[in-house]
């Protein structure tokens, strides 16, 4: 707990708004944001906020979920291919694991994760849902 | 006493809503808790899923208004939420949706308690600060995850939602602001102490000397402050925590079914506590016409009412279609059963 409110604060910004990196030399855009590009190995990467359009690249329905994710079994994890090209790997909700399928329209909300027990303090990011057509 | 109005044109530039995918039908708490045999008031209530809260919400309610409003959300120098189901007892819920949008640091921030007026409150107090000329833009949010006690008559109708308004300078406004009062009296229609998880009503405080006492006088105050009549408006949208209360309220200040069952959603979402109102404005500006006025009205137990005259500008048939139409997150549902809501809602102690 003592150490975790420091790692999930330092966050929040990427998880709160979906801001990945985009290398300035090869164009290639990634989540989470690092230092180094992952394809090329250029050293020059900017921050950017996608937008959060994606589709169902690949999924897992996960049963046995790790300790602070029990309440939502079963539950989606999926990886989701932005259309900005990044990759996330996310938990999708809003949304039956029956109904899931790859290539399946989604988008990115802002949804609570976890909590740090009844006391502790309320972790919110991304997840994703089936496509809300405006 | 004259209406409130903004020292200079204001009015609101983007408006969101945000209803949850999920809904228990009312008879389904009646054959849980009353045999199946209760005479229910509304057909169905949205319920939060087990990852939303008033924050998560708030949020995406606030994404939909800046979304028509075409601003960034680190124009704006206000971020105000009001709730009465603030996921933290201490720590602002303002902070964190005013991070999501990407506002501030050098923002005003804070949450605002009153009941179901709520949402509405900050929603004055937005149109303070721009109207003042201290802002050029501010944003006012409503949501509640509302818990009505397991049996109780509000289990019923105790909703989740949210609604959210970017109020700024009149010439980007899709409906400018054109006068408010607010009124407000010691009233113990409905509480909930610090620590308790449910709230209680005030049984007889609850119609007369609660709800019809404070949306009447503030609607009449405000119509004839501005010298208006019901036949001014196109619509009017009143608090909704159940079909009849909004329906009579109306009626008694003169307007007719056809200006409020537009923005009359409690029968299909329940009653989304400080969204209520909200979200029934939201309803009346995806279909309303520049020109056309809305005259709204809040209640919040407590209790108080703020009303205000909007009129549409000919930017909204423009920029209604950047967010979802709340019609179709109402649209959006899945069925509950009792047992999985109790689940959803931490009604069950492990």
């Amino acid at each position: 707990m003592a150490l975790q409110l420091p790692r999930e604060w330092r966050w929040r910004q990427e998880r709160y708004r979906l801001i990945g990196g985009r290398c300035r030399r090869c164009g290639q855009a990634f989540f989470p944001h690092r230092e180094i590009c992952p394809r090329c190995l250029g050293e020059d990467v900017a921050k950017e906020q996608f937008s959060g359009r994606g589709r169902v690249y690949s999924y897992a329905t996960v049963y046995k979920a790790p300790v602070g994710f029990e309440e939502y079994v079963p539950y989606v994890v999926a990886l989701v291919q932005l259309e900005e090209g990044a990759l996330v790997a996310a938990q999708l909700t809003d949304v039956d694991p029956t109904e899931v399928q790859i290539g399946m329209p989604v988008e990115c909300v802002l949804r609570r994760w976890r909590t740090n027990g009844p006391d502790g303090n309320i972790i919110y990011g991304y997840k994703f849902r089936p496509r809300l057509e405006s | 006493m004259p209406a409130m109005r903004p020292s200079r044109p204001i009015g609101i530039l983007g408006y969101g809503a945000y209803i949850p995918r999920y809904r228990l039908q009312a008879s389904e708490v009646a054959r849980v808790w009353h045999g199946g045999q209760d005479h229910v008031p509304i057909a169905q209530k949205a319920v939060a899923g087990p990852d939303e809260d008033a924050i998560t919400m708030a949020v995406e309610a606030a994404r939909n208004a800046l979304a028509r409003a075409g601003i960034a959300g680190e124009r704006l120098q206000a971020v105000w939420v009001g709730s009465e189901s603030h996921p933290y007892a201490v720590k602002p819920s303002s902070t964190i949706v005013a991070e999501a949008l990407g506002a501030g640091p050098l923002a005003l921030a804070a949450d605002v308690e009153f009941a179901c007026k709520a949402g509405s409150e900050a929603l004055q107090m937005a149109v303070a600060l721009v109207g003042s000329g201290m802002a050029d833009c501010a944003l006012a949010i409503g949501a509640d995850t509302a818990q009505g006690r397991p049996a109780d008559e509000l289990e019923y109708t105790a909703g989740s939602g949210a609604a959210a308004f970017v109020v700024g300078l009149a010439d980007e406004a899709v409906a400018l602001l054109e006068g408010s009062v607010s009124y407000v009296s010691d009233t113990p229609d409905f509480f909930r102490r610090g620590q308790e998880h449910y709230p209680r009503h005030g049984g007889r405080f609850t119609g007369e000397p609660g709800y019809f006492a404070h949306v009447l006088a503030a609607g009449r105050e405000l119509l004839s402050s501005l010298g208006r009549s019901p036949a001014d408006y196109a619509y009017v949208v009143l608090h909704q925590p159940n079909p009849k209360f909004p329906a009579r309220a109306a009626a008694e200040l003169g307007f007719r079914p056809e200006q409020w069952q537009p923005g009359l959603l409690v029968d299909r979402i329940g009653n989304t506590y400080a969204a209520s109102s909200l979200l029934g404005l939201t309803a009346v500006l995806d279909r309303a016409e520049p020109g056309e006025r809305v005259f709204f009205v809040s209640f919040g137990s407590g209790a108080g009412s703020d009303a205000l005259s909007l009129v549409v500008t000919e930017k909204l048939p423009l920029r209604r279609h950047q967010a979802p139409a709340t019609a179709s997150y109402i649209a959006r549902q899945q069925l509950l059963d009792y047992a999985t809501y109790a689940r959803f809602r931490g009604k069950i102690a492990l």
